[in-house]
């Protein structure tokens, strides 16, 4: 069972809501993952459009909403995005993004842990989007984020876990969860991420942008699930050199006859 | 805080594990608790040559062909605590010292022609021969003509080691001596240091303090040796989590001859350390491993290369030995009896680089 | 009166309440998040919180998003 900040998750995909050709497929995707917690961005209404609301489709009595601060450019920014999203969703769950660059759409490390500490202060439960950089990974834990969300590759990219030397590190210090996050494009890269240890993924554009965006949600599920199995029951290491499963004397380097 | 594993469960634990087990672990990169226990079991045995090429191969790509070098100044052996295996408890009758400040920096100052840079402070505890106010002025006198100035003394506060750190002391070693409760209280009859919480608890104070290395291990041979290294990977663990920001190291002293004539409770053989220094090293790829002048030089040369990164030389244990040598007062017997020149000479004789200095004090010099 | 809402310069007749503001522009209450000058307003208070000339209104909710 994943818990983070108190609550328990028994499915540990969680999935984004964008990009999606319409709310009902949004709906069916996210029932077909199992997933219990979505992400959702927060945006003027469009007054022409008074009734369009993804509130129609999705309820936050079935799924908990992690609200992200995308459009944010700096720490003042989505502090003013965290507090429109309690108002919005009446809790404090908080995907905190901050991404200066809209080409990249990468994290501003900086400004990501300034806001993160201001709001962890101000009782938010923060979950910072941030590049796989182990220190600041520590740091974020240090001021109180709920579970760190390292990127995989960049938004939207379907590149997989390029990030994966740097996201072993992180889950080898971690106090708290990783969810990897970002550019995971095949469940064979959300499986991976589980193996490595990750104790959840986050996915959006793979699904959405999908054929048909149902069936990969629940391919998602399926890839999520055997990743963390195999973790769970211990992988064997990839070796780059054959490594005998017997024990081998007299025939290594390492002479220990001196031993007493 | 950290909890210290139930003794009889970590016996357990090893006591089960598998050749299976201890394969799994050598074919391992992250190596978890679980394959430490596998490494330290008996099991693991028939595996030693492996498991040294293993720890040979890391020590190797993360410390390079170096070991660093320092020697220990006993600066008093007046000692509250009754430990019954140690040569400085207040039971023992030996002849007792304490050095005054000039006397302290005079076997500095007889280390430092001999070439060393960094130095251990050593004492017994006894809060009217050594307190944190004695150790700070020794720390200003001593840090401007030392690379690196560590202690191994009483447990104290946080605040205490705050100021030593200002002072500009740079690692405390504290070893918990047995992880094992039981033994524990049967082998720690009185003063400050029966208290085994308190005691394990200081490593986690040091690092708090903002001490820049601390140092654990465990008496070699008051209990199970291999539920004390299992242990020891749990108290790693824990504090590396912690203070990711520490640096840490292991060390091994081995029970040998002491005054009061204390029998360990099971004999550790080189065979033994050496399997345990080779499971810490597999477990833990950047943790410091010190092996002192207690181990013999035959086996210390035998090791260099195959897991230790720290080395004493010319050390003597008893306070005012370098000006005077008086081994009546020793707290343990010395089995590799050769100067830093010849532990160099043989370093470099391996194809290795023996090193005096790994640090500058003034990276972390106060105002003070 | 003229606010600007969500960003543009818009012109209302007999709208005095943030309430009046969103039956007017068919917004229900419980979908929105209403942000007056730069202050979050708690829907309790839609009703007694009355528009002036130039008041800057951003009217939010939640869309799809990763």
């Amino acid at each position: 069972m994943l818990t983070i900040a108190g609550t328990e998750f028994s499915s540990r995909l969680f999935l984004g809501t964008g990009k999606f050709s319409s709310p009902s497929v949004m709906a069916e995707a996210i029932a077909a993952s199992d997933c219990q917690m979505v992400t959702v961005a927060l945006r003027r209404v469009d007054l022409d459009n008074p009734d369009d609301d993804i509130m129609k489709a999705l309820s936050q009595r079935e799924y908990t909403f992690l609200p992200n601060t995308s459009g944010a450019r700096n720490a003042e920014e989505a502090i003013r995005l965290a507090h429109l999203a309690r108002a919005a969703s009446g809790s404090s769950w908080l995907k905190l993004e901050v991404t200066p660059d809209p080409r990249t759409l990468l994290p501003d490390p900086i400004e990501t842990l300034l806001a993160t500490e201001k709001l962890v202060k101000d009782g938010f439960i923060v979950l910072p989007y941030m590049n796989a950089d182990p220190i600041l990974a520590l740091k974020l834990q240090d001021v109180g984020a709920a579970a760190v969300m390292p990127l995989g590759s960049p938004i939207g990219t379907n590149q997989g876990v390029l990030s994966d030397a740097m996201v072993e590190i992180i889950i080898e210090q971690a106090r708290v969860p990783v969810v990897v996050d970002a550019g995971i494009g095949a469940p064979s890269h959300a499986a991976y991420a589980m193996e490595m240890g990750a104790d959840a993924v986050l996915v959006n554009t793979a699904i959405s942008i999908a054929g048909d965006p149902v069936a990969m949600a629940a391919a998602f599920a399926k890839a999520v699930e055997a990743g963390r199995t195999a973790f769970v029951a211990g992988m064997g290491q990839r070796s780059k050199q054959a490594s005998a499963s017997s024990p081998v004397d007299g025939t290594l380097s390492s002479d220990l006859g001196f031993l007493a | 805080m950290f909890q210290s594993p139930d003794f009889e469960q970590l016996k357990k634990q090893i006591q089960c594990s598998t050749a299976s087990d201890v394969e799994r672990a050598l074919n391992t990169t992250r190596l978890n608790l679980d394959d430490l226990a596998a490494l330290i079991s008996p099991a693991a045995e028939p595996y030693l040559q492996q498991m040294a090429k293993k720890s040979s191969e890391i020590t190797l790509a993360r410390f390079g062909r170096t070991t660093q070098l320092y020697a220990p100044i006993y600066l008093s052996n007046y000692c509250t605590n009754r430990c019954v295996y140690c040569g400085f408890s207040a039971d023992n009758r030996i002849k007792r010292k304490c050095l005054t400040f000039d006397e302290a920096e005079n076997e500095a100052m007889i280390l430092h022609k001999r070439g060393f840079q960094h130095i251990l402070l050593v004492s017994g505890e006894a809060e009217n021969a050594v307190d944190v106010e004695y150790m700070e002025a020794i720390a200003l006198r001593l840090r401007d003509k030392f690379a690196a100035v560590s202690i191994e003394i009483q447990p104290m506060s946080t605040e205490h080691y705050h100021r030593l750190f200002l002072a500009g002391i740079t690692a405390v070693a504290v070893y918990q001596e047995t992880y094992d409760r039981d033994m524990y209280k049967q082998v720690h009859l009185s003063g400050k240091k029966s208290d085994f919480d308190y005691r394990l608890e200081t490593p986690a104070r040091v690092a708090e303090a903002g001490m820049r290395e601390v140092g654990i291990g465990a008496l070699l041979g008051l209990s199970d040796w291999r539920a004390e290294g299992l242990a020891i990977g749990h108290h790693l663990n824990w504090l590396r989590k912690e203070f990711w920001s520490t640096a840490f190291t292991v060390s091994f002293p081995r029970m040998r001859p002491a005054t009061g004539e204390f029998e360990p409770l099971e004999i550790v053989s080189e065979s033994n350390l050496s399997q345990l220094i080779f499971a810490l090293r597999l477990f833990d790829q950047d943790v410091g491993l010190i092996v002192s002048t207690r181990e013999e030089a035959r086996y210390r040369d035998g090791m260099l290369k195959l897991g230790p990164t720290r080395y004493s030389a010319g050390s003597c244990t008893a306070p005012g030995g370098y000006g005077e040598t008086d081994s009546e007062a020793e707290q343990f017997s010395v089995g590799d009896h050769r100067t830093l020149d010849e532990v160099s000479a043989m370093i470099r004789d391996k194809g290795f680089d023996p090193v005096c200095k790994d640090w500058d004090c003034s990276f972390q010099m106060n105002n003070v | 009166m003229n606010i600007t809402l969500n960003g543009n310069t818009k012109s209302f007749q007999e709208i005095s309440t943030i309430s009046d503001l969103l039956h007017s522009l068919e917004l229900s209450p419980g979908t929105v998040v209403v942000e007056l000058n730069t202050t979050i307003i708690q829907p309790d208070f839609y009703s007694s919180t009355t528009l002036a000339e130039s008041d800057q209104v951003e009217i939010i909710r939640f869309v799809g998003g990763g």
